[in-house]
């Protein structure tokens, strides 16, 4: 198992640069540098080459990109060229908000989920099954980013019971985070009917049921737990999907994390903040992936088996 | 079914071909005929507002006296947004970049990744192990911000958006692609159309790729609402198809700045969105049921 683990983690490495260098070169297509929205207006070439050697924007790509994937190596994503500070301490500043706000719309998917997926799979083919598909598939087909947008509408601007930007107290985190988790809420209910539907068939259940194992233990234990798998292996492939919601959702309310960082970040061209973020954004991907296929091995001891060999 | 014991009958049963087969399970299901009805209902808006209505004179031209008109005023179903143009036309003739993006780009990742992930699976080995980790490193950016880098580098156009949103889904139909390889790679008719002398690229696309359609056709529908999705949000962000374009996601974009007093800016673009991509969705479903009857309870 440790074996494993250490090996996925040593293959991030090739992974992680090969994102550096994509991220790097493309950053570097983009027309206009930060330069020139940072130098006075009256500067002459020879100013403007000298701030571009000050912040390591000179000589051609590969060298520039080499000298940054040495320092990369040795742990340091250099210094934010419009903000002056370290990346790695302004990605970390503005990390937990994220982290909040996608634990946040983690709870929300799993509340809404979990019981109207399994509520469909044990009501099939009734109302509450054909209501809460329609559900899903509309949260699913939903824009987060205008949800959001509804939802200040609605609960700021009209009732206004909650802020309709920023960060703070628990109230600023409502809204962000129903507007992140119903778009995974709808991906989530989905998958946990149609794995509780396979379940069901199952021989096991038959033999759990006339053994006279209570219908609702006979969900919740045999059932569920057999039913988890799928459903994690959803969950940890929709966490990137809700990394990038999460871009949107913080566009929307302002909300002071790593999603709206980066967008800023490649809009002013600010080349090393921009890679930096984006190739933390990959290891805390890459990162979650792991855990979810570690995760698989507590719920499943036949993964478990597989890993040890 | 019950097997009808007249010849002629039963020479039809045999004769329905595959296309005809999935039809047949297509159409059982409201849902997934809801979804074609409303797709096909998008693509005739979308055409005959190109038709109907000047782009110049319809779209784009400013009408200061008439701004703000609330929705149900007579000749503006849906109101006027802030400089006067009648919002309802404008998501009509919106409805094109929508489904071009969806459309074009899906074409893009799915001829690209497709074609990677057959290579891969059928070679397997060393070109695996590469285009493998290829989509990996492809898979590792959330693709907003990947879509976002490549938009910023190469310009704010139709052509970039549809390219960005493409490539950012070339790794999941590689993988799809592959993972349908797969069972058929050991196949026996393989191995016999080998041994007999057809060529690689022949093997792959005849006797491979039929084998493997089914979960790419499901990939391909799911794909057009993701890049629907995508596309209209790099448009939010200002990224996507330049204004005054009435790319709905733009529309969302500017409708924002008066969502104070005009909250209907925001909320029949959004609608739109919403509508198509549930459409496509709800095709993927019924593709998906149709084709693997299996999976189907």
């Amino acid at each position: 198992m440790y074996r494993y683990i250490l090996k996925r983690i040593l293959m991030m490495i090739p992974v992680l640069i090969a994102v550096s260098f994509v991220v790097y070169f493309l950053m570097d297509l983009a027309p206009g540098d930060i330069i020139s929205s940072m130098a006075p207006q009256d500067a002459t070439e020879a100013e403007i080459e000298m701030m571009r050697e000050e912040l390591g924007l000179n000589g051609p790509l590969i060298q520039r990109y080499f000298r940054y994937l040495g320092n990369l190596l040795k742990g340091d994503m250099g210094m934010s060229l419009s903000l002056k500070r370290p990346v790695a301490e302004v990605f970390f500043e503005r990390f937990p908000a994220t982290l909040q706000l996608a634990l946040a719309a983690t709870v929300v998917a799993v509340v809404i989920a979990i019981p109207l997926g399994i509520a469909a799979a044990t009501h099939h083919r009734s109302f509450l099954d054909g209501f809460s598909m329609v559900t899903a598939m509309l949260g699913v087909s939903m824009p987060g980013f205008w949800l959001a947008l509804l939802l200040i509408m609605w609960f700021s601007l009209g009732l206004k019971w909650f802020p309709s930007g920023g960060s703070g107290d628990f109230k600023h985190l409502v809204l962000p985070s129903l507007a992140l988790g119903a778009g995974q809420a709808g991906t989530l209910t989905r998958i946990t009917r149609s794995s509780m539907l396979d379940v069901i068939r199952q021989d096991y259940l038959r033999t759990a049921r006339a053994k006279g194992v209570s219908e609702k233990q006979v969900i919740r234990k045999h059932a569920l737990k057999n039913a988890l798998i799928p459903i994690i292996t959803v969950f940890g492939s929709t966490f990137g999907n809700l990394l990038g919601g999460a871009v949107a959702i913080e566009t929307v309310f302002s909300w002071p994390g790593i999603g709206r960082l980066t967008v800023s970040a490649v809009n002013t061209r600010d080349i090393t903040l921009a890679t930096g973020c984006i190739i933390m954004f990959t290891v805390i991907l890459t990162v979650t992936m792991l855990l979810v296929d570690i995760a698989y091995a507590f719920v499943d001891p036949r993964i478990k088996a597989q890993y040890t060999k | 079914m019950s097997r009808k014991t007249k010849a002629g009958e039963f020479k039809a049963y045999k004769k329905r071909s595959f296309a005809q087969e999935v039809w047949r399970n297509y159409k059982k299901s409201p849902s997934a005929m809801l979804g074609l009805i409303l797709i096909v209902l998008i693509i005739i808006v979308a055409i005959t507002a190109q038709i109907v209505y000047d782009y110049n004179t319809d779209i784009v031209q400013q009408n200061i006296k008439q701004r703000f008109l609330s929705p149900g005023t007579p000749g503006h179903l849906l109101g006027t947004d802030n400089y006067g143009r009648d919002v309802l036309t404008r998501i009509l003739y919106g409805a094109k970049y929508s489904l071009a993006v969806g459309l074009v780009a899906v074409a893009i990742s799915c001829l690209l990744g497709s074609t990677l992930g057959l290579i891969a699976g059928y070679y397997g080995g060393v070109v695996e192990n590469i285009i493998l980790r290829f989509c990996e490193v492809f898979m590792g950016i959330p693709s907003v911000l990947l879509g976002v880098a490549i938009m910023s580098a190469f310009g704010q156009s139709l052509a970039v958006l549809m390219l960005a949103v493409g490539l950012v889904y070339v790794p999941m139909f590689a993988r799809t692609a592959r993972a349908a390889v797969l069972p058929v790679r050991e196949e026996e008719y393989i191995e016999a159309a080998r041994v007999s002398g057809v060529s690689d690229f022949k093997i792959i696309f005849q006797h491979v790729l039929p084998n493997a359609l089914s979960p790419i056709i499901v990939q391909v529908t799911m794909g057009v609402a993701n890049g629907i999705l995508s596309a209209s949000f790099l448009s939010f962000l200002g990224l996507g198809v330049p204004v005054p374009a009435p790319e709905w996601g733009a529309m969302l974009s500017s409708g924002r700045e008066y969502i104070r007093d005009y909250g209907y800016l925001t909320t029949y673009p959004g609608i739109a969105i919403m509508i198509t991509v549930l459409a496509f969705n709800l095709m993927g479903d019924g593709l998906r049921d149709a084709l693997d009857p299996k999976l189907k309870q």
